[in-house]
């Protein structure tokens, strides 16, 4: 059974008892992403105070892999700058282009604490892009954010 | 919607009308296993089925020993290759009942919609007046239905945004039917073409066509029926059926990828204007401008897909020598198992018509607290290969309030054993998320 590498105890967690979830005000920036293949979908709102990110609320419907990782990054982001966070991102990516090497999880381990446990997911090519639907719409949300913003709040 | 309809003859196991057995050992790719050692359970055919070695032994064949370019040439192995494609076309034509010189080869069903659409908003410009016959514009309405796939959709879509015509369709009822109330209002005078899928690719729905078509020819409308999922699983013949055109895909009837095929009745064919142009679909080529050969060729620019058309061949002959009235038994008593070993899962609601009557064997189905990927990702796991998502009929899965499906599909080489395999794989799903 190769089914527990990927959908670790921490993703069904986070997908039965989501963290943040729901649209909230105030926010700078909508946006809504689509995974086409599948029909996933999330809506991301993102409230920024300077260049922090003071909230991020999503409703999404999905997969348990693509909405637990949208809960997984709303515990990692909130009260981080927009740059910390975009740069959490990027080792959420670097994670999901790691073909299921464990040396990869354990050296991002400190920077993506619970989405660590997401490394089974880059495993399956098909699912990757679930993964990272959430990433992709808070990269969207805080760059209109801080277009509308200039980065002052 | 629920297949929850007790039958009398709930879990049959009727004999099956092919020997499942003997089949799979024609298909080299059943052998393999999947996931750390599973069998492989292939339910995806309704995606692309997989190839006998007859198919696959056709086209080795025909690159060994014919290989060259067909209309070209003068060696003899040019002369070979044209034979070979020629007589190809006359076996793909006769299976289903159409002459050789209605059969035009295309990428895929995709390709042969879009061959017919791009055709009707080229006839606007046309400089020959007999191209102009099918032009359409403002005013004009495509009649499509909403259960078409996206291939049967978004050409037709884009054709009305190019020339001004109006998109209408038809409906979809509660039990996953075409609601034909309003056909006589919806397919007008207005109504230049009817685009109607045989077969749902989703929800497995065997449309009336009769009807259809006959109230389109009542209006002076052409109709294009999608056969990419009929044809591979039941006996269709273009006479029978009445239409103008039909399209199917090679690869979803034991055949290679990149072939297709449109069959066109003759006289509406040869008044349409080409598709794309280039080599070999020519008569005369002047500087100034060209004249077109008559059809097919009219329609086969380029160097055609050869050896994928030899393999077609090849699968035409393989489920001739079957015969398509056992295939579509075979598919039939597995649709009446399947539906009645889903119906005994708590928390599985088949999305599509609950029993087999006019329904062919593509069952969708939700299973409630599970996401389709999720699903499929169990299934998978179980060596178990199944299709999630919207299935390419986005607007059905939304008419039917759901966000996807699971889709199991069969073919000939289908068995009991790989419905077992599938309830067996949802129920684990349904324990792994903890829904039971």
């Amino acid at each position: 059974m190769q089914l527990e590498s990927m959908y670790q105890e921490i993703i069904l967690d986070h997908y039965k008892n989501p963290h943040g979830r729901g649209l909230r005000e105030p926010f700078e920036a909508e946006v809504h992403h689509v995974n086409p293949t599948c029909g996933d979908e999330v809506t991301l709102r993102i409230h920024v105070e300077g260049d922090t990110i003071a909230d991020v609320s999503y409703e999404g419907m999905g997969c348990s892999i693509s909405q637990a990782s949208i809960s997984a990054m709303y515990d990692l982001v909130v009260g981080k700058t927009v740059p910390q966070a975009l740069g959490t991102g990027e080792h959420f990516m670097t994670l999901m282009q790691a073909k299921g090497d464990p040396s990869v999880a354990e050296k991002l381990e400190d920077e993506l604490e619970d989405a660590v446990a997401f490394a089974g997911v880059s495993k399956y090519p098909a699912r990757i892009k679930c993964a990272l639907m959430s990433w992709m719409a808070l990269k969207d949300a805080s760059a209109r954010a801080l277009s509308t913003t200039g980065g002052q709040s | 919607m629920t297949a929850t309809a007790s039958r009398p003859d709930t879990g049959a196991r009727t004999p099956l009308p092919l020997d499942v057995e003997a089949i799979r050992a024609d298909f080299p790719i059943l052998s393999r296993t999947v996931r750390d050692g599973k069998r492989l359970v292939y339910l995806d055919s309704g995606a692309t089925s997989q190839k006998p070695r007859q198919v696959l032994d056709a086209e080795r064949w025909f690159y060994e020993n014919v290989n060259a370019a067909p209309h070209r040439g003068a060696h003899q192995l040019a002369e070979e290759a044209t034979g070979a494609y020629e007589e190809a076309r006359a076996k793909i034509g006769a299976f289903i009942g159409a002459p050789e010189n209605e059969i035009v080869f295309t990428r895929n069903t995709t390709e042969a919609i879009n061959l017919v659409a791009y055709a009707m908003s080229n006839a606007a410009t046309a400089k020959e007046p007999e191209f102009r016959t099918y032009a359409v514009g403002q005013g004009d309405e495509i009649v499509v239905t909403e259960m078409e796939h996206h291939a049967d959709l978004v050409p037709w879509q884009q054709l009305c945004e190019r020339t001004g015509a109006t998109l209408r369709w038809l409906g979809l009822t509660d039990d996953g039917r075409l609601d034909l109330s309003d056909l006589a209002t919806v397919v007008n005078e207005r109504t230049k073409l009817v685009a109607v899928t045989q077969q749902s690719n989703i929800l497995g729905t065997i449309n009336p066509l009769g009807e259809i078509i006959a109230r389109a020819h009542e209006v002076g409308a052409l109709v294009l029926v999608d056969g990419a999922q009929s044809v591979p699983h039941q006996p269709v013949d273009v006479t029978e059926l009445g239409a103008d055109f039909l399209v199917f895909s090679g690869h979803k009837m034991l055949g290679p990828t990149g072939v297709g095929v449109l069959w066109g009745r003759y006289e509406v064919l040869d008044k349409l204007p080409p598709f794309l142009t280039g080599g070999s679909m020519i008569e005369v080529v002047r500087m100034e401008g060209s004249t077109f050969m008559p059809p097919p060729q009219r329609f086969e620019a380029g160097v055609p897909m050869t050896a994928q058309v030899i393999g077609l061949a090849a699968a035409v002959d393989y489920l001739q020598a079957l015969g398509m009235d056992k295939v579509e038994a075979h598919e039939k008593a597995l649709t009446a198992y399947a539906l009645d070993k889903l119906a005994e899962i708590p928390g599985v609601t088949v999305i599509g018509p609950p029993d087999t009557v006019a329904r062919g064997g593509a069952i969708s189905f939700t299973v409630e607290g599970v996401h389709p990927h999720d699903v499929g990702q169990v299934l998978d796991d179980h060596g178990i290969a199944v299709r999630v998502g919207h299935h390419c009929a986005w607007p059905v899965v939304r008419r039917y309030g759901v966000p996807a499906t699971s889709r199991a599909t069969f073919y000939v080489h289908t068995g009991y054993d790989d419905i077992d395999a599938l309830a067996d794989g949802i129920r684990a799903a349904q324990k792994f998320f903890g829904t039971v």
